[in-house]
Formats: C-alpha cells, sequence, structure tokens
C-alpha cells in the first residue's frame, strides 16, 4: 500500500466539543493503515496533552490514556507549538506524554512537507 | 486531479457543509475528479432524509443527493460518529436494534479507513470544518 505523510492538527480543548476524541479515531484508523502519521496540537488543542484530565464531573468518558498509547502503534510524532503552550502558562513537564515543542514556524514547515492535512 | 472532500460540519448551523458543496460542484465542472465525500463529525447530520428546511431555503441534503445521482459521487458517513448521532441505514438499524432509518439516497454508512484510503488516493485532500 502506498505511504503517504498524513498530519493531524488539533486546534480545540479535549472536552467541551467532540473533535479532540473523535480524531483520536481517525488517528488510531491511519496508523492501523500503516501511514506516516503525526500529530500538530496548537491554540487549545495543547490542552488534549494536559496531564491529569479529571471528567467525572462532566460525566464525559476521559481519554487522557489513549495519548499515552499512540506510541504501541508507532505514533510517535507529537509536535507542539511553543507559542500556544507559553500563552497558557504551560510547558512540556505538564503534559501527558513526550512531546518535541516547536516554534510555529517550524510547525509551518512540517505542514508543507506532509501529504494530507486533516485538522481538527 | 483526483480529490477527495471531507466535511466535518452539519448542515444549516455551519457554513462548511455548503462551502463543501459549493467546492465539490465547481471542482466536477472544471473537470476534476471527486474520489469520495466523507463526513465525519455533525458532518454526518448532512445525511438525513428527514431535514425538512424552509421552502425559500436550500436544501443541503437533497442537493447533495443530486450531486451524488448526477456524478455518481461516492459519499461516505463514518459509521461511529453517524451511531452517535442517530444516522442509520437499513443495516445499522438491524445491528443496533432500531425501529427506523433515515439516511439519504447516495449516502452509505462506512468506517474511518475510507477517510485514510480517500487520502491516500486522492491528490489533495480538502477539508470543511470549523
Amino acid at each position: 500500500m502506498t505511504t503517504k505523510k498524513f498530519m493531524f492538527v488539533n486546534r480545540k480543548a479535549p472536552y467541551g466539543t467532540v473533535y479532540a476524541l473523535e480524531s483520536l479515531e481517525v488517528v488510531l484508523i491511519g496508523a492501523a493503515f500503516e501511514q506516516d502519521v503525526s500529530l500538530a496540537f496548537l491554540d487549545d488543542g495543547v490542552y488534549q496533552l494536559k496531564k491529569g484530565h479529571q471528567t467525572k464531573g462532566i460525566e464525559m468518558k476521559g481519554f487522557e490514556k489513549t495519548y499515552g498509547a499512540l506510541d504501541d502503534y508507532d505514533v510517535n510524532k507529537l509536535y507542539v507549538d511553543e507559542e500556544s503552550l507559553a500563552a497558557r502558562g504551560l510547558t512540556a513537564d505538564d503534559l501527558c506524554v513526550p512531546v518535541e515543542v516547536m516554534s510555529r514556524a517550524a510547525i509551518g514547515k512540517l505542514m508543507e512537507e506532509q501529504d494530507v492535512l486533516l485538522s481538527f | 486531479m483526483k480529490l477527495a472532500i471531507l466535511v466535518n460540519e452539519g448542515p444549516y448551523t455551519h457554513q462548511a457543509s455548503d462551502s463543501a458543496y459549493q467546492f465539490t460542484k465547481a471542482a466536477l465542472a472544471r473537470g476534476h475528479e471527486i474520489f469520495r465525500v466523507f463526513f465525519y463529525h455533525d458532518g454526518v447530520n448532512n445525511a438525513t432524509r428527514l431535514t425538512t428546511p424552509p421552502q425559500d431555503d436550500r436544501n443541503i441534503i437533497n442537493r447533495w443527493s443530486k450531486l451524488a445521482e448526477e456524478h455518481k459521487l461516492d459519499m461516505v458517513v463514518c459509521v461511529a460518529a453517524a451511531q452517535r448521532r442517530g444516522i442509520v441505514d437499513e443495516g445499522e438499524a438491524k445491528r443496533n436494534g432500531k425501529d427506523a432509518t433515515n439516511l439519504a439516497p447516495g449516502f452509505r454508512i462506512s468506517g474511518l479507513g475510507q477517510l485514510i484510503e480517500a487520502g491516500i488516493q486522492a491528490d489533495r485532500t480538502v477539508v470543511f470544518g470549523d
């Protein structure tokens, strides 16, 4: 099968809308199809990786663990926008998985190299 | 050019669905090939035949169905997103014990693999969303 570079661009907070959860479902299918998968986290999307999701109060299924399981699917290219982190008072230490923190310009360059960009 | 279209928003609430339709129509008019139109998130709500907009408004669902018929479009609704939102064909109704179906003509329900396959096969994947 042809392998293409798929980047999933996550811009929204993990709860509040369904985008983050349903985006993860596509990521896993992309990995199952043995594509070259990477994820970028920008804007409120950086909150998806924040350690310690507590969803009991909003009666929603938490999915923080899924980010930790991505490595089992050979999905290990996670890029986080430095400016988005800084604007929210976060650093890489606040995140639940190892990531590469990059400048917005560097992420832009990576986007140019992709075959398919799916933004959620 | 061979194009894949992803529609991530529902009809009437968000312009994404209108824009996707206009783009698809324009691309076809220019002689491009549409490999597949895939509906995800609230985009699956573009596939309910029970929609009844006011008479002086556009019928977004019928418009998609008509375009699919005219151009033999492959319009796929994500099964997981459809189950969450109550978009049902006969197979799904039987499988999940539902007493009704509402999938509009020209649409079919299938898995997310169809989106990844479209991304692989098409020269460009164009996303319409929020």
